[in-house]
C-alpha cells in the first residue's frame, strides 16, 4: 500500500470502524481519534516525497472513456491535505469533549460523517483531474449535509435547505458546465502546470469559463452565493470549527487556486480577473461590514470566514507569483485562525451557555485560556504579528504592488482596519469590561479540558506558523516554481 | 446447431412457454417457480448474447431456416443486445422481490394469473427487441401491452382499472398507428423485414405514403413511451399499479418504446430523411424540453411518492428523447446509456416505494382494516404518512435518495453519466441555451427528491411507531439495484462502452 492509497483509504475504514462501535461510546471515539491520528500519519509520509520533488499517482476506475478517478499529489493539494489532516486531529479531541459536554444526539452517525467528509476533502486535495475534483466536491456537500442539519429541528433544516441550494445549485448550474466544456474544448481535464485550455481559445470564451468556475464553486463563497456559510452555523461547533473554516470552505478556495493555475494558467488570464479582483474585494468589505453588525459570535466568525476566502480569491486574482503564494499560506493560516476563534465561541457555548458578543462583558477572567486563544486567533485575522495571518498578507500584499494592483491594496487596508473593529472589542470586553449582573450570578469556570486543550494547541499552531513557515513556504513556492 | 445458435429464439421462447404453464399449473408457488426460472434463463441468455454479439458483431437467426425476407428475421445488434440485459436483468430481480410483494396486493387465487401475465409481457417485451420484422414487432408489441393492462388492473386500490382502461385505449390508438404505418411501408415496399426495408427505402423515400407512415409509427410509439405531451396514461397507470409491476414497467416499457424509435429512425428510415429533410428533431427537442420542465416541475407538486416518481419518469424520457434529437454521436450515446441508467435507478425507486408501502401496513393494519381481508386497500405512500420515515425504515428511505441522487444526476451516480453526455452534445452543437436547460431541470429533480428526504428525515414520526422496515424479501432485490445504480455510475465500462458503440454504428451522417 502507499502512502496515497492509505491517506485516501484510511477515513473509508476509520468510518466503517466508528459505526461498528456504535454501542460503545469510548470506543467509537477511540476509532475516532486513531483515524485521525494514522491519516496525519499518512498524509506526513507524502511530505518529504513531495517537497523532493516527487507527485505520488493513483487510477482508479475509469468514469469516462479517457476520463479516470485520479489522484496525484502536487504542493498546493499537499498543504492543504495537511493542514486537513493535522487539524482533524486537534478537532477530534475537541468533539469528543464538545459532543458529550452538551449531550447531543446521533453521535455515531456525526462521527462516521465527519470521517467520510475528511476523506472526500483529501480526495479533493489530491485530485488528479477536473472530474474526480467535481465528484468529491459533491460528495463532499452531500456528506456535510447531515451534519449542517445534526439537530434536527426547524431552524437546522431551513439552515440545510440553504446550504444544499446554493452549494448543489451552484456547482450544477455553473461548475459542471464548465468541467463539460474543458473537457469539449481541451480534450482533457488534467491538472497541468501552465494550464491546458488550446491556445486559440477565445477571450471572451476564456471569460465566461472563468466566471462559471468562480460562480460555480460555492464553497469559496464569492458573493452573492455566500448565504450557505452563515446557514450553515446552524451545525454543532466541532463542524463548524473544522468544516466550514478548514475542510469545505478550503476546499472551495483550494479549487479556485488550483482552476487558476492548473487549467487556466497564469497567463492566459492575463487581463481577464480585473472583474475577480473588483468581486472579491467588494466581498472582502461587505462581508466585513456584515461581520461588525453580527451580534452572535458564530454568524460573526462565519461573516469574517467569507471575508477571509475572498482574500485567497483575490490573491489568486492578482495573478502575481508571490500573491499566489500568500493564497497558498493564507489557507493553512485562516485554518489555524479560524478554527481557534470557532473553538472558542464552542468553548463559552459549552461552560457558559452564551452565543451573543454583547453577552461576554468580562468572561476573560473566568475563561483565561479560552479569551487568550480568541486574541491570537484574532490577531491572525487581522494579520498582525506574531501570528500567521501576517505572513500570507506580506506576500499577497508584496505580489499586489509588484502587479501595481492598488485597488486590492487599497481593499487589504480598509478590511485589516475593518477586522480589527469587529475582532478587538470581543477581546476587549472579556477582560475589561466588568462581569455583568446577570452573569455574577451564574458562576462557571472553564470549558471540559479537551476543549481548552484542543484550543490551545491550535491558538500554538497559529503562532508557530509564524515563528517556523518553512514547510508551507516550501510548498507554496513550489506551486509557482515547479 | 447447438443450444448456442439458438440463443436468439429462446430468449424469447423461454419466457413465452412459461406463460401458459403458469396458467395450467393453477397454483402461484409453482407458477412463480416457473416463470422465474423463464425469466432467469433469459437473462442468462440476454447475458450470452450481449457477448456474443460484442465479439462477432450482429447475429442475424431465421426461424424455421426460411431465409430472409420471406421468413421472420431475429436479429441481434449491440443496441439491442444492450435492451435486452436491461429488460432479462429487471424482470431477474423484480419476480423475486414479487413474491413477497404481491403476496400483500393481490387475492392469493389470482398469484398464478400475475405469474403469468408477467411472462407473457417479459416475452413481448424481450420479442420487440430481438425480432427484425416490422409486423412481428407489433405482435410482440400487443403482447406486452395485453399483458400490461391485466397487470396494472390487479392493482387494488379500484381507481387501478380506471388507469388500466385509460392505458388500454392511448396503448391500443398507439399500436393502430404503428400498425397503419407498417401497412404503408409494406405497401410502397413489398417487404416488412427491417433490413430489406431500409434498402429498398432509399427509392422511395419522398412519397407521401412513406412520409404518412413515418408519421404513423412516430406518433403511435411516442404514445407508448410516453413522450411529452402524450404521457397522459403514464402517471395514473405508475400510481395505482401494484408495486413490483410498476418497478418492472417504468424500467422496461418505455424504455423498449424508445428502442423502437431508435430503430425505424436510424436504422429504416435513415438519418439523411428523419434529420435533415424534415423539421422532426426542432419537434423532437422542444416536446423534450417541454418534458423536462412541465413534468418534473409538475412532480414537485405530488402527495403520493408514487406519483412523483412517475412524473419524474416523464421528464426523464425527455432527458433520452433530447439525446436522440441531436443527431450526434454524443447525443444518441447520452440517449442509449441513460436509458439503461434510468431504467434501473426508477426500478429501485419504485421496488423500495413498494417495501415502504408494505412497511407502512404493518403498524397501520389493525386501523385501517382487520387483517387478511382482502378489500382493505394498502395505503397509498402520501407525505403525510412519510413524516419521520426515516427512523422507521433506515434502509428504505437511505436508498432511495441514493436512487435519488441518480436521478438530480450526482456524479458518481449512474444518472451522471447521460448528463455528461447530454451536456457535452449540446455544447458540440453548439447550442449553450440547451446546456441551461438540461441544468436548470436538474435543479427540479433536486427539489422533487429533497421534499422527500425533508419529509422522511426532519419530521417527527408519529408516536408509538416502531421500526418497520420491510423484510429482506423486498430489500434485498430493491438494494440490488440501488448498488447497480452507485456502481454503474463509477464503472461504466459496460454501460458506455456499449452506449458509445451502438452511437458509433448507428449515426454516420450527423457524426
Amino acid at each position: 500500500m502507499t502512502a496515497l492509497q492509505l491517506a485516501l483509504g484510511i477515513p473509508l475504514v476509520g468510518a466503517a470502524a466508528i459505526a461498528l462501535a456504535h454501542r460503545r461510546p469510548n470506543l467509537r471515539e477511540a476509532a475516532t481519534l486513531s483515524t485521525a491520528i494514522a491519516l496525519c500519519a499518512a498524509v506526513l509520509q507524502l511530505l518529504d516525497p513531495v517537497l523532493a520533488g516527487a507527485r505520488p499517482e493513483l487510477t482508479l476506475l475509469e468514469i469516462l472513456p479517457g476520463l479516470a478517478i485520479a489522484f496525484r499529489v502536487e504542493p498546493l493539494g499537499m498543504l492543504f491535505g495537511l493542514v486537513a489532516a493535522g487539524l482533524w486531529i486537534v478537532n477530534s479531541i475537541y468533539s469528543i469533549g464538545y459532543m458529550r459536554g452538551n449531550g447531543e444526539q446521533h453521535q455515531t452517525r456525526f462521527y462516521v460523517c465527519f470521517a467520510l467528509s475528511l476523506g472526500a476533502a483529501l480526495a479533493i486535495a489530491f485530485a488528479a483531474n477536473l472530474l474526480t475534483l467535481f465528484l468529491f466536491y459533491e460528495v463532499l456537500t452531500l456528506l456535510t449535509y447531515p451534519l449542517v442539519t445534526h439537530a434536527g429541528t426547524d431552524k437546522a433544516r431551513a439552515g440545510g435547505r440553504t446550504y444544499l441550494a446554493v452549494l448543489m445549485g451552484t456547482s450544477i448550474l455553473f461548475l459542471l458546465p464548465a468541467v463539460v466544456y474543458v473537457w469539449h474544448a481541451a480534450g482533457t481535464t488534467d491538472f497541468a502546470a501552465g494550464g491546458i485550455l488550446p491556445a486559440d481559445m477565445g477571450r471572451g470564451a476564456v471569460a465566461v469559463l472563468l466566471a462559471l468556475f468562480m460562480f460555480g464553486i460555492g464553497k469559496a463563497a464569492l458573493m452573492p452565493f455566500h448565504r450557505w456559510l452563515p446557514a450553515a452555523m446552524v451545525a454543532p461547533t466541532p463542524v463548524s470549527a473544522l468544516l466550514h473554516a478548514v475542510a469545505v470552505v478550503k476546499a472551495g478556495v483550494f479549487s479556485v487556486i488550483k482552476i487558476v493555475v492548473y487549467v487556466f494558467g497564469l497567463d492566459a488570464l492575463a487581463g481577464a480577473t480585473d472583474w475577480l479582483v473588483a468581486l472579491s474585494g467588494f466581498t472582502i468589505v461587505a462581508a466585513s461590514l456584515v461581520a461588525l453588525h453580527a451580534d452572535n459570535l458564530k454568524r460573526r466568525l462565519a461573516y469574517s470566514t467569507v471575508s477571509q476566502l475572498s482574500y485567497v480569491i483575490l490573491a489568486a486574482a492578482i495573478l502575481a507569483p508571490l500573491s499566489l503564494v500568500g493564497a497558498a499560506l493564507h489557507i493553512a493560516a485562516h485554518a489555524f485562525g479560524k478554527i481557534t476563534l470557532f473553538f472558542a465561541a464552542g468553548s463559552i457555548y459549552t461552560a457558559a451557555h452564551k452565543t451573543e458578543v454583547s453577552q461576554l462583558d468580562g468572561i476573560g477572567r473566568r475563561m483565561p485560556w479560552t479569551m487568550a486563544a480568541f486574541g491570537i486567533g484574532a490577531l491572525s485575522m487581522i494579520g498582525l504579528p506574531p501570528a500567521a495571518g501576517f505572513v500570507s498578507k506580506w506576500y499577497l500584499v508584496s505580489g499586489a504592488m509588484h502587479q501595481g494592483a492598488w485597488l486590492a491594496l487599497l481593499v487589504v487596508l480598509l478590511s485589516t482596519l475593518l477586522n480589527a473593529a469587529y475582532f478587538l472589542p470581543i477581546v476587549y470586553r472579556a477582560f475589561f469590561r466588568p462581569l455583568s449582573a446577570e452573569a455574577v450570578h451564574h458562576p462557571h469556570g472553564e470549558a471540559p479540558w479537551p476543549i481548552v486543550f484542543a484550543l490551545t494547541l491550535t491558538a500554538a499552531g497559529t503562532l508557530a506558523l509564524f515563528f517556523f513557515p518553512e514547510v508551507p513556504l516550501a510548498l507554496a513556492q513550489q506551486l509557482v516554481q515547479p | 446447431m447447438s443450444l448456442a445458435a439458438h440463443l436468439p429464439a429462446l430468449q424469447v421462447v423461454l419466457p413465452l412457454l412459461s406463460a401458459p404453464l403458469a396458467v395450467l399449473l393453477r397454483h402461484g408457488g409453482l407458477a412463480f417457480a416457473i416463470v422465474t426460472a423463464g425469466a432467469w434463463s433469459a437473462f442468462a441468455a440476454a447475458i450470452a448474447l450481449w457477448l456474443q454479439v460484442g465479439e462477432t458483431g450482429a447475429i442475424s437467426y431465421h426461424i424455421g431456416n426460411w431465409p430472409p425476407p420471406w421468413g421472420i428475421e431475429y436479429r441481434v445488434d449491440r443496441l439491442a443486445s444492450f435492451i435486452l440485459l436491461l429488460v432479462a436483468g429487471t424482470a431477474a430481480v423484480v419476480l423475486p422481490y414479487s413474491r413477497a410483494s404481491i403476496a400483500r396486493e393481490i387475492p392469493r387465487e389470482l398469484h398464478y394469473l400475475y405469474y403469468a401475465m408477467f411472462g407473457l409481457c417479459l416475452a413481448g417485451l424481450l420479442g420487440i427487441v430481438v425480432t427484425g420484422d416490422a409486423f412481428n414487432i407489433f405482435v410482440f408489441l400487443e403482447i406486452s401491452s395485453l399483458s400490461t393492462y391485466v397487470m396494472i388492473a390487479l392493482g387494488r386500490d379500484r381507481r387501478a382499472l380506471a388507469a388500466s382502461y385509460r392505458y388500454l385505449i392511448m396503448g391500443t390508438i398507439g399500436a393502430t398507428f404503428f400498425v397503419i404505418g407498417i401497412g404503408f411501408l409494406y405497401l410502397m415496399t413489398g417487404t416488412l423485414n427491417l433490413v430489406d426495408l431500409a434498402e429498398r427505402m432509399r427509392s422511395v423515400e419522398s412519397s407521401r405514403p412513406v412520409l404518412a407512415a413515418l408519421a404513423f409509427i412516430t406518433v403511435g410509439v411516442s404514445l407508448k413511451l410516453a413522450l411529452f405531451p402524450l404521457h397522459q396514461w403514464l402517471p395514473n397507470a405508475y400510481t395505482y399499479a401494484p408495486s413490483a409491476v410498476t418497478a418492472f414497467l417504468a424500467a422496461t416499457a418505455t424504455k423498449v418504446s424508445v428502442y423502437v424509435l431508435i430503430r425505424f429512425w436510424y436504422s429504416v428510415f435513415g438519418e439523411t430523411l428523419i434529420f435533415h429533410r424534415l423539421p422532426l428533431p426542432q419537434i423532437l427537442l422542444l416536446l423534450s424540453l417541454a418534458a423536462m420542465f412541465a413534468a418534473s416541475f409538475t412532480a414537485i407538486f405530488q402527495d403520493n411518492l408514487k406519483r412523483l416518481f412517475a412524473y419524474s419518469s416523464v421528464g426523464q424520457i425527455g432527458y433520452i428523447t433530447l439525446g436522440m434529437s441531436f443527431d450526434s454521436v454524443s447525443g444518441l450515446t447520452a440517449a442509449v446509456v441513460h436509458l439503461f441508467n434510468h431504467g434501473i435507478t426508477k426500478a429501485a425507486i419504485f421496488l423500495l416505494i413498494g417495501g415502504l408501502v408494505v412497511g407502512l401496513a404493518k403498524p397501520d393494519a389493525h386501523r385501517d382494516a382487520p387483517a387478511g381481508s382482502r378489500d382493505a386497500v394498502p395505503p397509498a405512500p402520501t407525505f403525510d404518512r412519510l413524516a419521520g420515515l426515516a427512523q422507521r425504515m433506515p434502509l428504505t428511505c437511505f436508498g432511495i435518495v441514493v436512487a435519488g441522487l441518480s436521478l438530480i444526476g450526482v456524479p458518481g451516480t449512474a444518472g451522471f453519466v447521460g448528463k455528461w453526455y447530454l451536456i457535452l452534445a449540446a455544447m458540440e452543437k453548439g447550442q449553450f441555451w440547451i446546456v441551461g436547460a438540461i441544468l436548470l431541470s436538474s435543479l427540479l429533480a433536486v427539489a422533487y427528491v429533497w421534499r422527500f428526504v425533508e419529509v422522511a428525515y426532519f419530521r417527527s414520526p408519529p408516536a408509538g411507531c416502531a421500526r418497520c422496515e420491510p423484510p429482506p424479501g423486498l430489500l434485498i432485490p430493491a438494494w440490488l439495484l440501488v448498488g447497480a445504480t452507485v456502481w454503474f455510475g463509477l464503472d461504466t465500462s459496460v454501460t458506455l462502452g456499449t452506449a458509445l458503440d451502438v452511437a458509433r454504428q448507428l449515426v454516420k451522417v450527423g457524426a
